[in-house]
């Protein structure tokens, strides 16, 4: 299994290599950092932007290759370069990261669990209440974009908000600035912040995988290794549990790898809708401002996400499926 | 067994009297509700039997006889949705009704099930090891992790895997077919239940391999003394297995008795016509297979009074009145369900008295030497080799698969050749080989006197029109779109027949495999498995063909079905003077149409010769165990043989064992001395005529024997 895994892991490294390649070639392309200093009073000189954008590594004037192995001669010391407005966009990772990771991780570990265990319930009670009402809100939720989805969870909160009269939730920003209510005050406003662009992300996350997991559990429910379990004297539902699930959960792991991506889309959404400064936001932002190093920089943090996910599901895949194990 | 502390108090078959009986099912009806407007299914109709400590029950029926529905009720697998009634008793105990706990705790525990597929049966997840392991501990809490590992290690020993300390750890897909189904065996007899039931637990498997499994059934009972229902469509496991027999036709038991009085007293016609549509390995004759007309009715729309009324050759008014009950008749025990067994008893009525037999005209085109009939097929030496292949993206070639290695034979006009062998021998590619018309990697195949990769596309527009084939499965070979009309005219409207005489042909071939003209524009799936069968034959034949290749085209069908399409076969055959290549797995159906018999093992051809010879005294010891491995529907016969048991499985066809591929699994090889062994161990036996005329075996110590 280790040399499955090293495998996997040295695939995803080159990809990443390639995507991060790739992403700053694309934004070094076509977006024009020197474009920021025509709208400047007084409009500097050219002899002096040329000699800003050379410091940062950004002027077009430079061959385009020369400009890649310079960055990527930064990158590979683990320096990200700096922002148009020359502040290091290592410091600004450092800032950002934590905030998109733990939305990330909440997003899609409350979506995909609540997904799965919902998907394999409603296989199991087919065409019952709970099946049809779970897939109904599970398409409905397939059906809506999900910007429509946090701004209406905006607007419901809101409206919850005015009902009871007290401040449930919060959806703008990731707290509140200068508050001072101590350790436990300071969590609660965070996690008060944090439900809903959480919610936002896990909606999506849970419509898919419950979709997904009700297929693959349906596919199980009804096979005669089920059927032997229940002979050798397992109830219907300790079967279920632990030959049908388990074995059912099997392509879902792969599946997570794949939905990952759209996941890191909406991120990008609900950070800007939410007023998170996260990694999302800020690869909206960097566009916006011609900012070549920090889109680079977004790519790669994106593609170092979509890696570990993958490589996550590799190694529960190889964990759920003994087959990849000895062969 | 050694270990029988897992055995608890619990099972109290010990001190009740021995003829108390362990399963009781009494009356039992199961209903499937309809959803929406579809009727009710009515899959089991009042079945009722006793079984005794020890004693072997057979359930024998065709396809949606209700004979599983009936076990799954018992065993309380059922989806819930079922409606069941009547009772199930267990050692006395009710078992209707209770909830899915209760009855978990006796699932496994006293009453234990082997199902058909041991492909899917095991969890693909868990070792095979943790899944018998897991079977212990489920009745046996207290037993710790280690000791349940043991045990289960013990247990594949019992049914005989080698190497089980090892063997345990691997995983489902790492056992092949036969293994599995011991391993499944091994999970039913885990806790010493009272009663086995096991469903179809052979037929998914090859013959060499149902004997091992049989065997290691009877082992498992002498071991656990358990009491064994035995549900199966083939009568010939069911005559050397069992003591009683009931047979089941839409959803009732119609017969039932002591397996003697069942088969050689037979009382109700369904009965008689099953057993008289088997073809007999042990029968050298052609008489036609009783076919029994008509399909078995739908479960949700029975017929009024016998339910098998309308296929009776005896049926009379009364018969629909009301449907018989199952009357003593004859010997203590035997009971028939038929208001006619009176009359069936006292005029000692046999299948023969009773169904009508077509009458198929005696061949006396075939009566002409073989060696002055035209050759229709030669192949000599054929070669088919496919690399085997490794990796997901990049492939790599890790070695060869020698699916075909080298084999001649040749089929002369009139004559039957059938090609014999068990799943993996090669017997399909070779038909492949020959239907593609292409130059093979090595050797020749010349169908019709044209050779094949040297034809231009005019000559192999001829040739396929001479040489047609009929395939196994009849729905997935119909396009299911097509009205049966357009079905069989597509190859006459390809081959430019003239349009005006287009319906009369339709209609001639049509009538020609029995289908009613009338019925042309419906859809395949209107059709009965055996009557979509007929609709290939009919395609095949449109053309005129000279030789048609069969591959399996009675395998999927039951077998009072399958008679009718054998005698079709041996009627077109001498009608139309056609000669077939019959690609089979099942020799006593081989037996009933060949004239010679080619039998295949590892992609070689072992043994070739005419019917007779091969069937009364085979050669190879492979051709030998394969007859052997066969039950006779004959109780008395079936007890008496002494079936060869062949160890293990087949080697892989990627890597043949040197020398006689059979050698690892040869009976003959064991008993001979080291000096004798090299010579199969070193050299590729080649076929050597043996005395009697046409038959031929590979093996290098080729001894004549009867075996059946
Ligand atoms: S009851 Fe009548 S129809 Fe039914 S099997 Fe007997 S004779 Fe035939
Ligand atoms: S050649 Fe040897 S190993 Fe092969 S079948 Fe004959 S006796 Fe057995």
């Amino acid at each position: 299994m280790g040399k499955f895994l090293a495998r996997r892991l040295a695939n995803y490294v080159v990809l990443v290599f390639l995507a991060t390649t790739f992403a700053y070639l694309l934004a070094a392309s076509t977006l024009s950092p020197r474009a920021n200093y025509a709208e400047m009073s007084p409009r500097p000189t050219e002899a002096a932007v040329d000699a800003q954008l050379d410091r940062l590594n950004l002027n077009d004037k430079t061959p385009l290759a020369e400009r890649y192995t310079v960055w990527l001669g930064d990158v590979v010391t683990g320096d990200f370069g700096r922002t148009v407005r020359d502040t290091s966009v290592n410091e600004e990772i450092q800032r950002r990261a934590g905030v998109s990771i733990r939305l990330i991780v909440f997003g899609t570990v409350i979506g995909a669990v609540s997904g799965v265990l919902i998907g394999a319930y409603g296989a199991v009670r087919q065409y019952r209440v709970f099946d049809r009402v779970s897939t109904g809100a599970a398409f409905f939720m397939l059906s809506v974009p999900a910007v429509v989805v946090a701004i209406s969870l905006q607007v419901i909160a809101a409206a919850i908000n005015e009902w009871t009269g007290t401040t449930i939730f919060q959806y703008a920003g990731e707290y509140t600035t200068g508050l001072d209510a101590g350790f436990w005050g300071t969590l609660g406003n965070r996690i008060q912040h944090a439900i809903l662009p959480t919610l936002a992300l896990a909606l999506g996350q849970f419509a898919a995988f419950s979709r997904y997991q009700r297929n693959m559990m349906l596919d199980v429910i009804g096979s005669d290794f089920v059927r032997t379990a229940m002979a050798k004297g397992l109830t219907r539902r300790k079967a279920l549990f632990k030959h049908a699930l388990r074995t059912a959960l099997i392509p879902t792991v792969t599946y997570f790898a794949f939905v990952f991506g759209s996941l890191m889309a909406g991120t990008t959404f609900t950070e800007k809708i939410y007023g998170w400064n996260g990694m999302g936001s800020w690869v909206i932002d960097s566009i916006v401002k011609n900012d070549v190093n920090s889109v680079a920089a977004v790519s790669c943090f994106m593609a170092v996400c979509i890696m570990v996910a993958s490589f996550l599901s590799d190694v529960l895949y190889a964990w759920l499926d003994p087959r990849v194990r000895v062969s | 067994m050694t270990a029988s502390q897992t055995r608890t108090e619990t099972s109290v078959t010990d001190q009740r009297p021995g003829d108390a009986p362990v399963l009781e099912v009494t009356d039992l009806h199961v209903t499937f509700p309809g959803v929406g407007k579809a009727p009710d299914v009515r899959a089991v109709r009042g079945v009722s039997y006793a079984l005794r400590r020890g004693e072997v029950l057979g359930i024998v029926g065709e396809s949606g006889s209700g004979k599983s529905v009936s076990s799954l009720a018992a065993m309380g697998l059922l989806p819930d949705y079922a409606q069941i009634r009547g009772s199930v008793r267990l050692h006395g105990e009710e078992l209707l009704g209770l909830d899915d706990r209760e009855m978990a705790k006796r699932r496994g525990k006293s009453i234990a099930m082997v199902f058909q597929d041991p492909l899917s049966g095991l969890t693909p997840v868990y070792t095979v090891g943790d899944q018998i392991a897991e079977a212990v501990r489920i009745h046996n809490p207290d037993v710790g992790k280690e000791q349940a590992a043991a045990r289960a290690v013990e247990l594949l020993e019992l049914v005989g895997i080698p190497n089980a300390a090892q063997r345990a750890k691997a995983f489902p897909h790492e056992f092949s077919g036969g293994m599995r189904q011991r391993a499944m065996i091994a999970i039913a007899i885990a806790n010493q239940p009272d009663v086995i039931i096991c469903d179809e637990p052979t037929t998914a498997l090859d013959v060499t391999i149902q004997a091992q499994i049989l065997d290691v059934l009877k082992t498992a009972q002498r071991e656990t003394g358990a009491a064994i229902v035995m549900i199966t469509h083939d009568l010939g496991v069911v005559a050397g297995f069992v003591d009683r027999v009931l047979v089941m036709y839409a959803g009732r038991p119609v017969e039932i008795g002591d397996v003697d009085d069942v088969y050689y007293r037979t009382r109700m016609p369904y009965t008689m016509g099953l057993l008289g549509s088997v073809p007999r390995l042990d029968d050298a004759g052609r008489a036609p297979l009783v076919p029994i007309k008509g399909t078995p009715p739908s479960l949700s729309d029975l017929p009024p009074g016998c339910p098998f009324a309308p296929r009776c050759p005896i049926a009379e008014p009364r018969c629909t009145a009301a449907e018989p009950e199952l009357v003593r008749i004859g010997a203590s025990g035997h009971r028939a369900a038929c208001v006619r067994a009176e009359e069936v008893e006292e005029n000692g009525w046999g299948a023969a008295d009773i169904y009508p037999l077509p009458d198929i005209p005696d061949d006396t085109a075939a009566e002409v030497p073989r060696q002055e009939r035209d050759v229709v097929l030669e192949v000599e030496d054929l070669v088919k080799h496919h690399p085997l292949m490794k990796g997901a993206v990049f492939k790599r070639r890790v070695g060869t698969v020698y699916a075909v290695d080298g084999i001649s034979f040749d089929v002369r006009e009139r004559e039957t050749l059938g090609l014999v062998g068990e799943s993996g021998c090669g017997k399909s590619t070779t038909l492949m080989e020959i239907l593609s018309l292409d130059r093979p990697q090595r050797g020749r195949v010349v169908v019709l006197g044209r050779e094949s990769g040297t034809l231009n596309s005019r000559q192999r527009f001829e040739t396929r029109r001479e040489l047609q084939v009929v395939f196994q499965d009849p729905m997935s070979s119909l396009d299911p779109r097509m009205p049966v009309f357009d079905i069989v005219a597509e190859p006459l409207r390809t081959h430019g027949h003239p349009k005006a005489r287009l319906a009369a042909r339709v209609n001639e071939l049509l009538r020609l495999v029995g289908l009613d003209p009338a019925h042309a524009a419906r859809y395949p799936q209107e059709f009965s498995g055996g009557q979509r069968q007929r609709i290939g034959i009919a395609r095949a034949l449109a053309l005129e063909p000279r030789l048609l290749v069969l591959d399996e085209p009675v395998s999927a069908l039951d077998v009072s079905i399958q008679a009718g399409v054998i005698n079709l076969l041996d009627e077109l055959k001498v009608k139309l003077g056609l000669s077939y290549l019959f690609v089979a797995h099942d020799l006593s159906v081989i037996r009933h149409i060949a004239d010679r018999v080619a039998v295949m093992y590892l992609g070689r051809i072992v043994e070739l010769g005419d019917v007779e010879s091969i069937y009364r005294a085979p050669a190879h010891p492979y051709t030998q165990a394969l007859l052997s491995a066969i039950p006779i529907p004959d109780p008395e016969k079936e007890r008496a043989r002494t079936h060869i048991v062949l160890e293990g499985d087949l080697p892989s066809p990627a890597d043949p064992p040197s020398g006689c591929s059979f050698r690892t699994r040869c009976p003959k090889f064991k008993e001979l001395g080291d000096g004798e062994r090299r010579l199969c161990l070193d050299e590729e036996p080649q076929i050597r005529p043996l005395s009697t005329g046409d038959h031929g075996a590979a093996c290098h110590y080729a001894q004549q024997r009867a075996v059946v």
